[in-house]
């Protein structure tokens, strides 16, 4: 059996011990930071990537992964406890979440929601670690045109999955794929779009650009809504399921599970939709006496473990292709490339004990998340409470040292800065900053595979089209595309994302 | 209210990337454009910005054509704080050194917030601020000056 032969060398590799040691201190630290209300996933990353800077490449990934879940995780507490989702995949949880919490039930809640992302986690896990070589070893004969026809695929499938204006999605994603060009050239050595600034030259940091958009951004936004937060209790209690408890939610958490498994790999899917796409579906089978809304506790368990699933199998295409799925998975390969590991499938080939290592210790941080939240869940209580006034200058001091510290440059920080006021401003005007994130790492990968394609064609354009799995890819693009656009599932559409 | 303008949202961010598209179409003029077979560092860029000019006109004119909600009013304020003393962080981080640009981070972006008392704010400055020095400075080795260009000659 190979996989266990991989899963072997994936646990000889993330049981050392200071892999060990940095997937805890990752998933401690994304808790921390991801129960803080307003911060998610991406924020928190962003964040935190300087400090792996100086690591092994392996150890790196470990500890972001271990932060992505950690950040999570901290979510969902938020969004059970004090109604505050801190990101857009929690926002389901806070439905019944927080209704379950008001009950009473807080700990209920929040025992179902451990259980349910462990149990994901671990079947991802398993997942991914069945997936992605037989996908691997198809990307490896990929060539340039295949690549350029999965990337727009990649981008247009985020752009049927996001939700608001297609229009603005589009325009959002050429924003990004042009700001990532800025910079030198790496054919011609031509410097674009720089207007002779040497801090250009390099291009823009993806992490200036994140911090700046989801940290900054986030936090004029959430200073500008000013609603009271409750916080449910000073302490929790009743922690434990009973054995029939858990009988009634496991059919849930299973159908959670498949239905983020699914929607992980799909670009711009992730853990948003998963959560989303399960909670329509249990709402729909439930047989619970309490209606949804009202603190049914299958609507904690199933959009719990369908976003624990997503984010895991949303590593995929990231691992297996070098395409991120989501903002989270662009970070990640933000990330690689720092370490200069080039995302893709020779990843899989030429540092087996990364890969696999990563995949082992995504199950042992879902572990950690259990046994760490659990007992933990009164010291995060504290920190939900502590008042949001006091924490932010606090956040900013952490992205304005996070972000000097990557170049030494203060030109990085009035970029973050600027990058900020353009994210505050794209929220009012609708715009969502996701898939400009992912044209921003996609840009020059495309430009690239673009030119190859065309170098080896002679210029022949039809060489997307007469290729057939590049065709077939372009094929499924146009008709998600067109789908979308027909005004009756449009109506269908705008309607599932309300509610 | 604007009768014309139905969509404002639509109107504006259609404004804004027809202008950027238009912007970078003129400075890409610069790049060499090349051929297909030989793509020049114009070509790509040429072809976004083109793309991105023309959803800008879409939008643009959707906006005549659909109703859509009113821009939320900007919280100025709140913005000014908290940019401007990123932007004074940025500044100061090398004239004035670390410690102060952080006090006067803190400070200034601590004053955004409705519920801003002096004395708090700069006790968690100063806090923060010794934390940091002690975490990143001494502990990370991070080479950032403690004491900026100001003190030290």
């Amino acid at each position: 059996m190979d996989i266990l032969a991989n899963l072997a060398l994936g646990f000889s590799t993330a049981l050392s011990f200071s892999n060990l040691l940095y997937c805890f201190v990752g998933v401690v630290l994304g808790t921390l930071i991801g129960v803080l209300p307003g911060l998610g996933p991406v924020a928190t990353i962003a964040m935190l990537l300087p400090i792996t800077f100086s690591f092994e490449p392996v150890t790196a990934l470990i500890m972001l992964a271990g932060i992505f879940y950690g950040a999570q995780y901290g979510g969902s507490t938020t969004a059970i406890l004090v109604n505050l989702p801190g990101e857009a995949s929690s926002v389901i949880t806070a439905l019944d979440g927080y209704a379950m919490a008001r009950k009473g039930q807080a700990g209920k809640a929040l025992a179902t929601a451990a259980i349910g992302s462990f149990i994901a986690g671990t079947i991802a896990t398993f997942l991914i670690a069945l997936f992605a070589p037989p996908l691997a070893a198809m990307a490896l004969k990929f060539g340039p045109a295949e690549y350029f026809s999965l990337l727009v695929m990649g981008l247009i499938v985020s752009i049927v999955l996001a939700h608001g204006s297609l229009l603005h999605a589009i325009g959002m994603i050429l924003f990004g794929l042009l700001l990532g060009i800025i910079g030198t050239d790496v054919n011609s050595g031509a410097e674009r779009f720089t207007f002779g600034a040497p801090w250009l030259a390099d291009g823009i940091g993806f992490v200036v650009l994140a911090m700046g958009m989801y940290g900054i951004g986030e936090i004029v936004s959430n200073l500008e809504k000013k609603e009271a937060r409750e916080v449910m209790l000073k302490h929790v209690s009743g922690l434990r399921l009973s054995w029939a408890e858990f009988k009634s939610i496991l059919p849930a958490i299973l159908r959670g599970t498949g239905i983020g498994s699914f929607l992980g790999i799909l670009p711009g899917g992730g853990a948003v939709l998963s959560s989303f796409a399960s909670y329509a579906v249990e709402k729909k089978l439930s047989k619970n006496p309490i209606p949804f809304g009202e603190g049914a506790i299958e609507g904690v368990a199933g959009p719990e473990s369908a976003n624990n699933a997503g984010a895991q199998t949303s590593f995929i295409p990231m691992l297996t292709l070098g395409i991120p799925s989501n903002p989270t998975m662009a970070i990640m390969i933000g990330a690689m490339m720092i370490h200069s590991i080039q995302p893709g499938p020779a990843v899989l080939v030429e540092q087996p004990a990364l890969f696999w290592g990563l995949i082992v210790s995504m199950w042992i941080g879902n572990f950690f998340l259990i046994v760490l939240n659990l007992p933990l869940i009164g010291l995060w209580v504290k920190l939900i409470s502590a008042p949001y006034h006091l924490m932010y200058p606090v956040i900013l001091v952490f992205c304005a040292i996070g972000v000097l510290s990557i170049n030494n440059s203060e030109w990085d920080v009035f970029m973050m800065a600027a990058f900020g006021l353009v994210g505050y401003l794209f929220g009012k005007l609708g715009c969502e900053p996701a898939p400009m994130l992912l044209g921003f790492i996609l840009g020059p990968m495309m430009e690239e595979y673009m030119r190859r394609a065309l170098l080896v064609s002679k210029g022949d354009f039809s060489v997307f089209v007469t290729r057939p799995i590049s065709a077939t890819m372009l094929a499924l693009s146009a008709v998600a595309l067109i789908v979308v656009l027909s005004p009756t599932i449009s109506k269908k559409r705008e309607v599932a994302f309300k509610e | 209210m604007n009768r014309l303008i139905k969509h404002p949202q639509d109107f504006y961010s259609g404004l804004m990337y027809t202008a950027v598209g238009i912007a970078a179409l003129l400075v890409a003029r610069d790049y060499n454009f090349g051929s297909p077979v030989r793509m020049g560092p114009g070509f790509f860029p040429t072809l976004l910005a083109g793309l991105l000019a023309a959803v800008g006109v879409a939008s643009l004119l959707r906006s005549f054509v659909r109703d859509g909600e009113p821009i939320a009013a900007f919280a100025w304020k709140e913005i000014a704080l908290v940019i401007g003393s990123v932007v004074l962080f940025g500044g100061l981080v090398r004239l004035a050194g670390l410690a102060i640009a952080l006090v006067v981070l803190i400070m200034g972006s601590a004053w955004a917030s409705p519920k801003f008392r002096f004395r708090t704010a700069l006790l968690l400055a100063l806090l923060t601020t010794v934390i940091s020095v002690l975490v990143f400075v001494k502990g990370l080795g991070l080479p950032f000056p403690i004491l900026g260009s100001w003190f030290t000659k």
